[in-house]
């Protein structure tokens, strides 16, 4: 069924995201890649992987925005991945059932032999979270790993998504949002985390922390050296400036 | 948007198929038709109609699962436009029947009036599948569904114009009811593209990121190196360079040449070839009018790649006046 679930689910499991953190490496779109190519949306087709022109499907893209802050401006590296919305558009808009959010966990699913590939799913979603497969004729998109969370012959602590075990930096942290005790939903409360795009009403439950405020003391380098530097160090830059 | 033909073609066609289904059940029902008639403007409706169906399949991954869309339709607008679009099947063929059937009038025109509700809800089901979408603001616009159905029974009585002519039988008010629906469309369509100028969408790169809270975010490094399959399907730039020039020349084959041949062909002496060629104008002019309608569409994805904020419109079920 295509509707989506008439009570609150259970359980919304999602990511925390931390923008703070995040250093762009791209583990987490390769992990990804990985595990995918061998689990529940196998293949997660390439195209020319070995060519020119290499593309093909990925359910997690990281991008790199630089914002003007009225300072020196930042460097901040975003991953965009589907946000599992509580008030997904792409479930309710998909004709045949193929389209899915779990009751008991709120994860969004596609059941690849009910797809058709008409792509409306992926006009309706604003954060471009689903991509098709040429190849397949359908509709991919992340699946929360699905097949490694709830996996019971890995080790409990490997029972989290690809991206997040995988981020060096533990800028991913996966859990129960809709439990208020959860270490997630704690992050969420403590460091402001926020929706992606409220004004689309989808309801994300995935949720991102902003980039940390800078302190005094990140000021531009020439005068944390000309004004607060050591005497030594001020001795030799007027040596050195003659 | 990337305009995808398949489906240019099947709402183009489709719609003009609905059209005609519609004015001829209002034909029916305002007087006695002879047979020949009827089962000729059935069977051309039918056929654009098959024609567009076929086609709109054609963009599938899977078209051999087409039947599936008719299962979720108590939520989903395409599943609504395919139950609806097989259900006008049914009083149609029967109408087509009980005309070559002889049979009571009252039965034809119930069969008629049956054939004309259920064309004008499937071509507002289409419709509601792009107005039901916020993604896209261009298309998240309460004129929508008005334009889809205005610019169906416009191409519907400029086919049954030329049937009619064909067939040699009077027009009667008809030229007229078509003037007065061609200008009725362009005045949407027109009132359509101003509020689409004139309104600025709430979603920006700011939004999408949440980076807004800092400052103002741009594009510092792209997330992949060639075009992905979001780029392919919304990235498409082509038809906004062009905008305008395409725009006047959607208005004048879709409505201002056939606006003054539907005038024209009130005359018998030129019912024919003034009918005949306003189909023809009108039909390039709707394809061209449709492909802007993707074209100039932009998705919100395409902010995450430093595209432009989605054309702006008004929300569908909000606004008035």
């Amino acid at each position: 069924m295509t509707c989506l679930p008439k009570s609150a689910p259970a359980k919304k499991l999602g990511l925390v995201i931390d923008l703070d953190i995040c250093v762009g490496c791209q583990a987490c779109t390769t992990s990804c890649k990985e595990w995918n190519a061998g689990g529940r949306a196998a293949p997660v087709t390439d195209y020319d992987a070995y060519g020119a022109t290499p593309d093909g499907v990925w359910f997690n893209r990281v991008h790199g925005y630089e914002v003007e802050d009225g300072g020196s401006g930042r460097t901040v590296y975003f991953p965009r991945s589907c946000l599992h919305c509580d008030n997904a558009p792409c479930v309710t808009v998909c004709p045949t059932g193929a389209s899915f959010k779990r009751e008991a966990d709120g994860i969004v699913l596609v059941d690849e032999d009910k797809c058709i590939g008409c792509k409306l799913c992926s006009w309706a979603c604003p954060y471009g979270a689903r991509e098709y497969d040429e190849d397949a004729g359908v509709m991919k998109k992340c699946t929360l790993c699905v097949d490694k969370i709830y996996n019971a012959n890995l080790a409990p602590a490997s029972r989290m998504p690809a991206c997040v075990s995988a981020c060096p930096t533990g800028a991913r942290s996966f859990g129960d949002l809709g439990d208020p005790a959860s270490g997630v939903s704690r992050l969420v409360r403590e460091r402001g985390g926020y929706d992606l795009m409220p004004e689309q009403g989808t309801a994300p439950v995935n949720k991102y922390l902003p980039p940390r405020a800078r302190t005094a003391e990140a000021a531009p380098l020439a005068s944390a050296v000309n004004d607060r530097g050591h005497a030594l160090l001020k001795w030799i830059d007027k040596v050195f400036s003659r | 948007m990337t305009p995808a033909f398949s489906i240019i073609f099947f709402t183009t066609a489709s719609g003009a198929g609905y059209g005609l289904l519609f004015v001829l059940s209002l034909l029916v029902f305002d007087r006695a038709l002879p047979a020949a008639f009827v089962l000729t403007a059935l069977a051309v409706a039918l056929t654009l109609v098959s024609i567009g169906l076929v086609s709109s399949t054609f963009h599938l991954g899977h078209p051999e699962r087409a039947w599936r869309a008719l299962t979720q339709w108590r939520s989903s607008w395409l599943s609504r436009e395919g139950v609806a679009a097989l259900a006008c099947y049914g009083p149609a063929l029967a109408l087509g029947a009980a005309v070559a059937v002889g049979a009571p009038r009252e039965t034809v025109i119930a069969l008629a009036l049956a054939t004309g509700v259920l064309a004008a809800a499937t071509v507002y089901c289409t419709s509601m599948i792009y107005a039901s979408l916020k993604t896209i603001a261009a298309w998240h616009d309460r004129r929508v569904p008005a334009l889809y159905l205005l610019l169906g029974a416009m191409s519907g009585l400029l086919l049954a114009r030329f049937l009619l002519a064909a067939f040699a039988l009077p027009a009667h008010g008809l030229p007229w009811v078509t003037v007065a629906i061609v200008l009725s469309a362009a005045q949407v369509k027109r009132a359509y593209w101003r509020a689409q100028a004139e309104h600025r969408s709430a979603s920006s790169l700011g939004t999408a990121t949440g980076l807004d809270r800092l400052g103002r975010p741009r594009v510092l490094q792209p997330a992949h190196t060639e075009r992905n399959f979001l780029l392919k399907e919304f990235g498409f730039e082509v038809g906004r360079r062009h905008a305008s020039r395409l725009r006047r020349l959607a208005i004048a084959f879709a409505f201002g040449v056939p606006l003054a041949l539907a005038a024209l062909s009130a005359l018998p002496a030129f019912a024919l070839p003034a009918a005949t060629a306003a189909v023809v104008s009108a039909a390039f002019g709707l394809v061209l009018e449709r492909w802007l309608f993707f074209a100039e569409a932009r998705h919100t994805v395409m902010l995450y790649y430093g595209g432009a904020a989605p054309a702006p419109s008004r929300s569908v079920p909000t606004t008035g006046g």
